[in-house]
């Protein structure tokens, strides 16, 4: 089969995404501005024999596609800020169990029920920490829909390859857009499918290399007859309280994650080269960005856009080396500067961030980039380190 | 005993429990029952919450998955309906089960899922020491109760079949017998199944309620339950602080994820050509 073009919805491009992917379970609850992933996955999965549930809420949700996952389904959840609050406690779990699980959050405007059609980007903290313990976390980020498809296959990919949750973070209105989207040939397209063990002989459920390494998974009703618990195990999945057992167990779930950001992390960007003003910008707001970017450049300003697909962990190498040229970092996001916090500690030495919130439940306008862009040309990019969205633009 | 140790890990014995608990004879009669129906070992998975009943699923030698307090039935949710082959089975407690898993416990029994539920009733949280819980009797002390229990108990059975389970029984650790007997008739039902085991707790409740040891304790929970039988003939006013022992309910029913499984061939039927779907990808299906 030929590469086909669609006019896709975001959501709608995610839930391809994953069924490229080989999703064959999915669980949710309804929530505004996601539903449509739910509601796509009832109607398509019964063809291909898999299976949806609608759960009782959010919680029941993430607890059923890590249940599912266990018996070797490739699952998925998808929800909203309130709902994403709900799957904090379970998302530990299957992080400490190593259940590879995806959640789409499709955020709007919180806290609470906040405005819950309009598109914000507040969930970036709550996406790397939410949950309780010290642990690591993958979270893509699409900046179009197209790229809805390719980060939900790949979330897939990565949650299967290192056994991790993995988030695909969009928002109101990159799940909403419609856009015109090239799919790919299927048949260019290899899901990666987690490592299995060949045999339940001696089979130790944890047993890895201490150093990041990924546990061989077996699937659940296939004579391996192992144990999975929420408390800290060592290698054989027993319960134990032992102190070496606890910090050997920590340490290699985040070091699957931080030894391999190389192969996890992506980003992409334009006028990096040689920019003295770097935009780094996400999701939707970074359809505003480069727009701003270009026109800056017309108008002889050398800007550049660095858009991370990866948010967690950070393509901090690469910021870095846009950092040792551009005196400035401007950061939209449609928050108070949660990325740019990150930003910050990453570059903040040799570069002035400057945070542009914006948390009135609206896209950036590109003129509000590019007035922020332009402030910081004209003083060289020595002013004080922070502006508001808007206030360029009146 | 010993033909009854090959379904328990015995390298991870011994267990956890007090001494007199009465959760490792629920954990007995559980496999006792599934060892009378010859059960697959490796198409069995057991599924528990949180507290001291949950640690019961660490001991077995199948298939089984500790998950988060209150969870256990929307683990085994997603595990059934991926795999409705197997036969998938919840331990957990009166806390863990009407409390915070209150929810997901009545929309199992709503659904009918394939799921037998084995609620350890000890009136109290025992892992967190004493407070009372939901089936704690109005009245009891608990740590968090220390003039008295003012809230009203569930019924759980009742609980159970008002929301829709296919096969309710209640026993205790005292009437073993028929506790294995209710978990095989439990397990034989497709539905959702839900046994309440009565338990002991001599550490906590039977402590703080100057209940006695484990054996007076036990006494105290049987001369509280009458057969279910014999209640029948007998006036209500000597049923006052009594409970119901043996089958309350058998009321077959189609069961979810056959359900399911019936939509599944129903749409397969009807879109024959998958590569209608939205990802053509799709039709290479597992």
């Amino acid at each position: 089969m030929p590469k086909t073009v669609k006019l896709m919805q975001g959501n709608e491009a995610c839930t391809a995404g994953a069924l490229a992917a080989g999703l064959r379970f999915y669980a949710g609850y309804p929530i505004t501005p996601s539903t449509e992933i739910a509601e796509l996955c009832a109607e398509e999965l019964p063809k291909m024999g898999g299976c949806f549930v609608q759960m009782e809420d959010e919680i029941g949700s993430i607890a059923a596609i890590i249940g599912a996952s266990l018996t070797g389904k490739k699952a998925m959840t998808a929800t909203s800020g309130p709902g994403f609050s709900l799957m904090q406690e379970c998302l530990g779990y299957a992080s400490l169990c190593e259940v590879p699980i995806v959640i789409v959050n499709v955020q709007r405007m919180g806290p609470s029920t906040g405005m819950p059609t309009s598109p914000a980007q507040a969930d970036v903290m709550q996406a790397r920490w939410g949950t309780h313990g010290d642990h690591s976390i993958i979270v893509l980020a699409p900046g179009n829909v197209r790229e809805c498809f390719e980060l939900t296959l790949r979330a897939f990919d990565l949650a299967e390859k290192y056994r991790v949750p993995v988030i695909v973070l969009t928002d109101e209105v990159i799940g909403h857009m419609r856009e015109k989207v090239e799919l790919p040939d299927p048949r260019d397209i290899r899901p990666f499918n987690r490592a299995a063990p060949r045999s339940p002989a001696g089979y130790k459920p944890y047993a890895a290399d201490p150093d990041g390494g990924v546990p061989l998974m077996a699937p659940f009703g296939a004579g391996y007859r192992w144990h999975v618990t929420g408390l800290f195990h060592d290698e054989t999945g027993a319960p134990s309280g032992k102190s070496d057992v606890a910090d050997k167990l920590i340490r290699r779930l985040d070091a699957k994650i931080e030894n391999n950001v190389d192969d996890i992390c992506e980003f992409s960007g334009e006028g990096l080269e040689d920019c003295e003003i770097a935009v780094v910008a996400f999701g939707s707001s970074a359809m505003s960005a480069l727009s701003a970017v270009r026109r800056a450049r017309k108008e002889g300003v050398k800007a550049g856009l660095f858009r991370p697909k990866t948010i967690w962990p950070f393509p901090a190498k690469a910021l870095r080396e846009v950092a040792l040229h551009a005196k400035t970092i401007v950061v939209p996001e449609m928050n108070l500067g949660q990325l740019a916090l990150e930003v910050e500690r990453i570059a903040g030495c040799s570069s002035k961030v400057v945070k542009l919130g914006k948390v009135n439940g609206e896209l950036f306008r590109p003129e509000e980039v590019y007035a922020a862009i332009m402030g910081e040309a004209d003083n060289g990019g020595t002013g004080q380190g922070s502006a508001k969205a808007g206030e360029g633009a009146k | 005993m010993s033909e009854f140790l090959s379904y328990f890990r015995q390298d991870r014995l011994p267990h956890i429990w007090c001494p007199g608990c009465g959760h490792g004879t629920v954990t007995g009669a559980l496999v006792r029952a599934i060892d009378r129906l010859g059960l697959d070992k490796n198409k069995v998975c057991v599924v528990s919450g949180i507290g001291c009943s949950s640690r019961a699923v660490g001991y077995l030698d199948f298939d089984t998955l500790h998950t988060a307090h209150g969870r256990a039935l929307a683990f085994a949710t997603g595990i059934k309906m991926a795999r409705p082959d197997l036969k998938v089975i919840v331990m957990t407690g009166d806390g863990d089960c009407t409390a915070i898993g209150g929810n997901h416990f009545i929309h199992a029994a709503r659904r009918n899922i394939g799921i037998t539920t084995i609620v350890m009733n000890n009136e109290t949280y025992g892992m967190t020491s004493g407070q009372f819980s939901p089936m704690t009797p109005k009245g009891m002390l608990g740590t968090t109760a220390p003039y008295g229990n003012v809230e009203r108990s569930f019924d759980l059975c009742e609980l159970a079949k008002a929301a829709g389970a296919t096969y309710v029984g209640r026993s205790t650790s005292y009437h073993v017998p028929l506790l294995i007997d209710l978990i095989e008739k439990a397990l034989q039902n497709d539905g959702f199944s839900v046994v309440e085991a009565v338990t002991q707790c001599p550490t906590y409740l039977g402590r703080k309620n100057k209940l006695g040891d484990a054996v007076q304790l036990l006494n105290w929970i049987k001369d509280q339950a009458v057969n279910v039988k014999a209640a029948a003939v007998m006036p209500k006013e000597k049923l006052e602080g009594k409970f119901l022992i043996g089958e309350l309910h058998n009321g077959p029913a189609p069961e979810y994820s056959a359900e399911y499984g019936e939509l599944i061939a129903r749409v397969q039927r009807s879109f024959e050509n998958v590569k209608g779907g939205l990802w053509e990808c799709a039709s290479n299906s597992d």
